[in-house]
């Protein structure tokens, strides 16, 4: 009997898979895979953003990527250092318990443990009270007008599940044992995980309970890894995917050419492609480091043919920068954004007065911006012909980052598109100030200069918004005249989608919101 | 033939003891474990409080030790990328690797051991040698090139079978199999055969010399004498007399079919073994690294001394060697 | 010293020569494919050797590349241009020159390969076989540890884990020196154990026994005289393994844990057309695997011709 039970089970489970697909089934061909399905097991801003259809803040971006009230209905400053939110009454998570402040305060306890990965998206944390059921007040340790971009990527999980599972802390890999969270999901968003096979597929189905009014019609989305950029075009070509968030720039006349079958979403990225310098007294191989002479960072920015590489390299699809920040970050000043032409002989000329004529350095370089290879291989090519001798040192990002944390570059790149802050501070703050307590993590060339540090400082206290954009324009100024930073320019968003997909809004931070998408 | 036993499943034992040790020299040297797990921003108290933890200070025939009683015990501890228990991201990837690798020997078999059979009794002809050239050029294409044209030809152009992944798959118990479903069906054609094409030409070059080699011997001449019919000849006794070789290299290729699919998984995006020890290789995932080598060294000992084991049961001659 | 001269000359020194003379040569003329396959390779190996003397362009000088000249299709086609023969790649790299430097790449990392690989395990073999007892133990035992590991997973585990643990000065030259110890690491197991079983048959042998009586050192014993009688499978084990060792070189930097982009080797140069497939740049990928097939099938056609010919017993 039991035998014929079982019998029945897997025919069911047989015939339901092998079934075509649903109609208002989304498949989405991602370039990799998300490496957990817990949202605080990697600051990743892809994982994160996938995850966002599960999990939610109290805040989040709406479709001009502006903050609007999610979980959090209101939100008020009662101190310099206190905010207290109302929260969202009525919310379910997915196993149908209610969405209380206990939550949140749950969520970020997991979120700051000094074992969290994602703690610092939330620097200024410092402490919650629960006031009721649907009131909390959080405390950060200055006043900081930024918390919310923050509380952008907090998502908020059930306290109780959290408990029951025993995952309150997030998961200790030095502990050898798997989190619960990494497998099993439970939020508050539009979708819940219905299976999950890493590196193959993760399917999410509509939840019926959410309290938003859906203006999606998706019941299903089927998120596919696929890394070859080919294969990737030629699934979108044959309908085995319906959308990739990153259709390869050097393939877009194709899929341009067959727009019967494929509608192609083009825009600029927020982030922007720069080079660095070490700001050490030493190179890598012990030479001394001619580049704190600001006349040279000075030649090997002309240089470089910004020109040329967005019209070879990247297909004219991206848009040359002069400032270290798009035209969408607020503290963007245009008067800084004019993109400095290439002028090779002007560029020996300098090299010579500075004396640092065909100097060798490493040039340290990762695979995660888009064409970055390539963009590598041909600024490399360009230093060359001004007489200096760059050795590549090209691998991927996880080998990078180790050396890059660590102060062992000459010169690299970095993309940064200020996620999730969307402002100037995450730029000036992580990357140009001094390393120092939570600043400058990123500041890998070791730059450290007081008057830029005061200003940055200053940005973060002002609560006034005119004024404390005016600040960070000042501090970007200052970054231009020392050459601190060699803009390249905005990489290219390309999304392509099935050409019957009615409404796909395109995002500038290149974080697809399918809750937002009418097939 | 207990001594025998003995000797040999030792000696496999011992060869596993030093893979083991070579994989925790790789899982504690190379690759500081400390950076790769720690959050960027992390203090140094942070960083100093986590190799305590993690029992990076003990000496280090302890940690060793330490290292193969958790191996023995399928313990490899947890990813780094994507912080899941290792042996369990491999159990999971195994029934891909393991149907990709089962339908590639069967091609093998199926395609080689003909070709082997007309390669041997048409030798000196015109097809015959041709094909036996071919296989010369067989050998010599490289897999991840077979992969590449595959695709363009039947998944790009064509448009006839899928390029990548592995189509729907069925859970069986643990096991996830994509022979179920026709798409899982459609989706394992190109990798089993590019896969398979190196291990085909073997198969078809070891039954062509081992045909040549009994259709030599005294007693195929003595039937032939007897008026025994040539394709009774070919089919029931000599290419009989060469299965035995077959069936050993086939169980002794496993291995390096296991190890040569993570060329093809990654080509064809193929949610196996190969591939997670190719991402594990990209992100430095030393645990992952670690345990696949154990893991597919067991699976190549174990076969090894299987096979070793069974030729002495089939020939005793063998045991004292 | 003299009292050494009646052995050499019982010892065979000249033996590849004399054969070359005879049999070998005969069954050589005897075989178009081995003919056709020997004047390819010489073509091969001669146009990569000479390359920097015959191509338009030093692809690994990155001051030479231009990204005006960036993706310029084969002469023959609509926009091909001179001097760009088989068009160029993303980086305005000649595709001809890169591929003649690839080559070249890759042939010397076969061949290094080969020969560590040769060196070390003749050695190995008759350490083993001569000395015998724990070193043959011990020496044969970490052979079987290398031989339980796929010879695939070692490379790639070594290439990738190695290339990084080097300091950076030694990048540049030391990614090719990590291929070679990568691939000969199992490598020369196979040659070790030929030379073991060949040096425990010779040991005995009278003309070993007399030459020990007179005291010749025992190094020279081995190198004089028992060494030479392994040639005959060394030299088809090395010729077939040079094939394999160009074969795993263009792996590795397929896998992108081989030759940098730089300094590319064909497997990188298939590695990186390999994401312009589908875009038109089909030539990128395509000139590439030609030239690494014709060089490995060449190669393989000797050594297949090789065994026959030294060993009557498969024809």
């Amino acid at each position: 009997m039991i035998k014929t039970k079982r019998l029945l089970a897997t025919g069911i489970a047989l015939f339901a898979l092998s079934m075509p697909a649903a109609a208002g089934t989304l498949k989405w061909g991602a370039s990799r895979d998300i490496s957990s399905l817990d949202p605080y097991s990697y600051g990743d801003s892809f994982a994160l953003g996938v995850l966002n259809h599960a999990y939610e803040g109290l805040v989040r971006y709406d479709r001009n990527l502006k903050i609007e009230p999610a979980l959090a209905a209101s939100w008020e400053i009662v101190s310099p250092t206190t905010w207290r939110f109302k929260l969202r009454e009525g919310v379910k998570f997915h196993n149908g318990a209610d969405f209380t402040a206990e939550d949140v305060q749950a969520s970020l306890l997991r979120a700051s443990d000094p074992k969290s990965p994602l703690r610092g998206n939330i620097p200024s944390y410092k402490g919650s009270r629960v006031i009721d059921a649907h009131t909390i007040e959080i405390d950060v340790a200055t006043n900081y007008p930024l918390l919310l971009n923050d509380l952008t990527t907090i998502y908020v999980f059930d306290a109780g599940w959290l408990k029951d599972n025993n995952a309150e802390a997030p998961t200790d890999v030095g502990s050898g044992v798997e989190g619960y969270a990494t497998y099993h999901e439970n939020g508050t968003g539009p979708f819940k995980v219905e299976s999950r096979q890493p590196d193959a597929k993760t399917v999410f189905v509509k939840f019926d309970g959410w309290w938003d009014k859906p203006q999606h019609n998706i019941d299903r989305i089927e998120l596919t890894p696929i890394a070859s950029s080919a294969t990737r075009v030629a699934a979108l070509l044959s309908g085995d995917i319906d959308f990739t968030d990153q259709a390869p720039v050097q393939d877009l006349p194709r899929l341009e050419a067959a727009s019967s079958q494929v509608k192609l979403l083009e825009g600029t990225d927020l982030r922007t492609v720069m080079i660095g310098f070490s700001q050490r007294d030493q190179l890598l191989s012990g030479a001394p480091n001619p580049m704190k002479d600001v006349r040279v960072r000075q030649a090997m920015q002309l240089a470089i043919d910004l020109d040329l590489i967005q019209k070879r390299v990247m297909r004219g699809k991206s848009r040359n920068a002069g400032a270290l920040v798009a035209p969408q970050i607020p503290g963007y000043d245009a008067a800084l954004d004019e993109p400095v032409k290439a002028d090779p002989e002007k560029a020996k000329a300098l090299l010579k007065e500075a004396g640092a004529e065909g100097f060798e350095f490493e040039f340290n370089c990762a695979d995660s911006l888009v064409n970055e290879e390539q963009i590598c291989q041909a600024v490399a090519s360009m230093w060359s012909r001004v007489g200096l001798k760059p050795k590549l040192d090209q691998g991927t990002r996880a080998v990078q980052t180790p050396k890059r944390s660590a102060g062992k570059v000459d010169v690299y790149t970095l993309g940064w598109a200020t996620l999730p802050m969307l402002d100037t501070y995450s730029l000036t703050s992580q990357v140009l100030h001094t390393k120092e307590g939570s600043f400058g993590i990123f500041n890998w060339g070791g730059w450290s200069d007081k008057e830029f540090d005061e200003v940055t400082k200053a940005s973060a206290v002002e609560l006034d918004q005119t004024k404390r954009l005016a600040i960070e324009a000042q501090s970007l100024k200052i970054a231009k005249e020392h050459a601190l930073m060699i803009p390249l320019h905005q990489q290219p968003l390309a999304w392509a989608t099935n050409a019957k997909i009615a409404d796909f809004p395109l995002f500038s931070d290149n974080l697809p919101r399918l809750w937002l998408v009418k097939m | 033939m207990l001594a025998f036993l003995i000797k040999r499943i030792g000696n496999a034992v011992l060869v596993m003891l030093t893979v083991a040790f070579l994989a925790f020299l790789i899982f504690r040297f190379l690759g500081d474990p400390v950076e790769m797990m720690v959050n960027e921003s992390a203090t140094q108290v942070e960083r100093d409080e986590l190799r305590a933890r993690l029992g990076l200070n003990d000496g280090f025939l302890v940690q060793y030790a330490r290292f193969v009683t958790n191996a023995a015990q399928g313990e490899f501890g947890l990813s780094w990328r994507n912080q899941q228990s290792v042996i369990g991201l491999i159990a999971e990837r195994f029934p891909a690797t393991f149907e990709l690798v089962l339908i590639a020997t069967f091609l093998s078999l199926a395609i080689g051991i003909p070709l082997g059979v007309f390669t041997a009794i048409g030798r000196g002809r015109w097809w015959a040698e041709g094909l036996q050239f071919s296989s010369i050029v067989g050998v010599s294409l490289p897999s991840f090139l077979v992969g590449i044209l595959l695709i363009l030809i039947f998944s790009v152009t064509l448009g006839w079978l899928p390029g990548y992944g592995r189509g729907d798959v069925v859970r069986v118990g643990w096991w996830s199999t994509g022979l179920l479903t026709p798409s899982g069906r459609a989706a394992v054609v190109l990798p089993a055969l590019s896969l398979s094409l190196f291990q085909i030409t073997l198969v078809m070059r070891l039954v062509r010399a081992e045909m040549l080699e009994t259709l030599r011997t005294d007693f195929i001449k003595f039937a032939r004498a007897r008026g025994v019919r040539r394709r009774a000849l070919w089919f029931r006794h000599a290419l009989k007399n060469c299965l035995m070789p077959v069936v050993t290299l086939t169980a002794m290729q496993v291995g390096n079919l296991i190890a040569f699919a993570l060329v093809t998984e990654t080509v064809f995006q193929w949610p196996g073994m190969g591939m997670l020890f190719m991402q594990a290789v990209t992100f430095v995932d030393i645990p992952v690294m670690a345990a696949y080598l154990c893991i597919v060294s067991f699976i190549f000992v174990t076969l090894n001394t299987l096979v070793d084991i069974a030729y002495a049961v089939i020939d005793p001659r063998l045991r004292n060697a | 010293m003299t009292a050494i001269e009646p052995v050499k000359s019982s010892a065979p020194p000249s033996r590849l020569s004399r054969v070359f003379q005879s049999d070998l040569w005969w069954s050589f003329k005897q075989h178009p494919s081995a003919i056709a396959a020997a004047i390819l390779l010489a073509v091969l190996i001669g146009t990569a050797f000479f390359a920097p003397w015959i191509t338009v362009q030093n692809p690994y000088d990155l001051a030479s590349l231009d990204l005006l000249n960036a993706e310029i299709p084969p002469v023959w086609m609509e926009g091909g241009q001179w001097p760009f023969l088989l068009g160029t790649d993303v980086q305005g790299r000649d595709l001809l020159s890169a591929i003649l430097y690839g080559s070249r790449a890759s042939i010397v990392i076969g061949a290094a390969s080969v020969a560590v690989s040769l060196i070390v395990g003749s050695v190995v073999g008759l350490v083993a076989g001569y000395y015998g007892k724990w070193a043959d133990g011990l020496l044969m035992r970490a052979g079987d540890v290398l031989l339980s590991m796929p010879t695939m997973l070692i490379a790639i585990l070594v290439s990738a884990l190695a290339r990084q643990m080097l300091p950076p000065y030694l990048r540049e030259v030391g990614a090719s020196g990590v291929i070679v110890f990568a691939i000969s690491l199992s490598a020369w197991v196979q040659y070790a154990r030929t030379v073991r079983a060949q040096t425990m048959v010779e040991r005995n042998k009278e003309y070993v026994q007399a030459a020990r009586l007179i005291r010749v050192s025992k190094w020279r014993i081995m190198l004089k005289h028992i060494l030479p009688n392994t040639t005959t499978p060394l030299l088809v084990t090395a010729t077939l393994n040079f094939g394999l060792g160009i074969l795993i070189e263009a792996t590795l930097s397929f896998l992108g844990v081989g030759m940098p982009p730089e300094q590319p080797s064909l497997g990188t140069l298939i590695r990186i057309g390999n994401q312009y497939l589908f875009s038109g740049l089909w030539w990128i990928v395509l000139f590439p695997g030609l030239q690494l097939c014709l060089l490995v099938v060449s190669i393989n056609v000797l050594g297949d011709w090789l065994r026959d010919a030294l060993n009557p017993k498969l024809r």
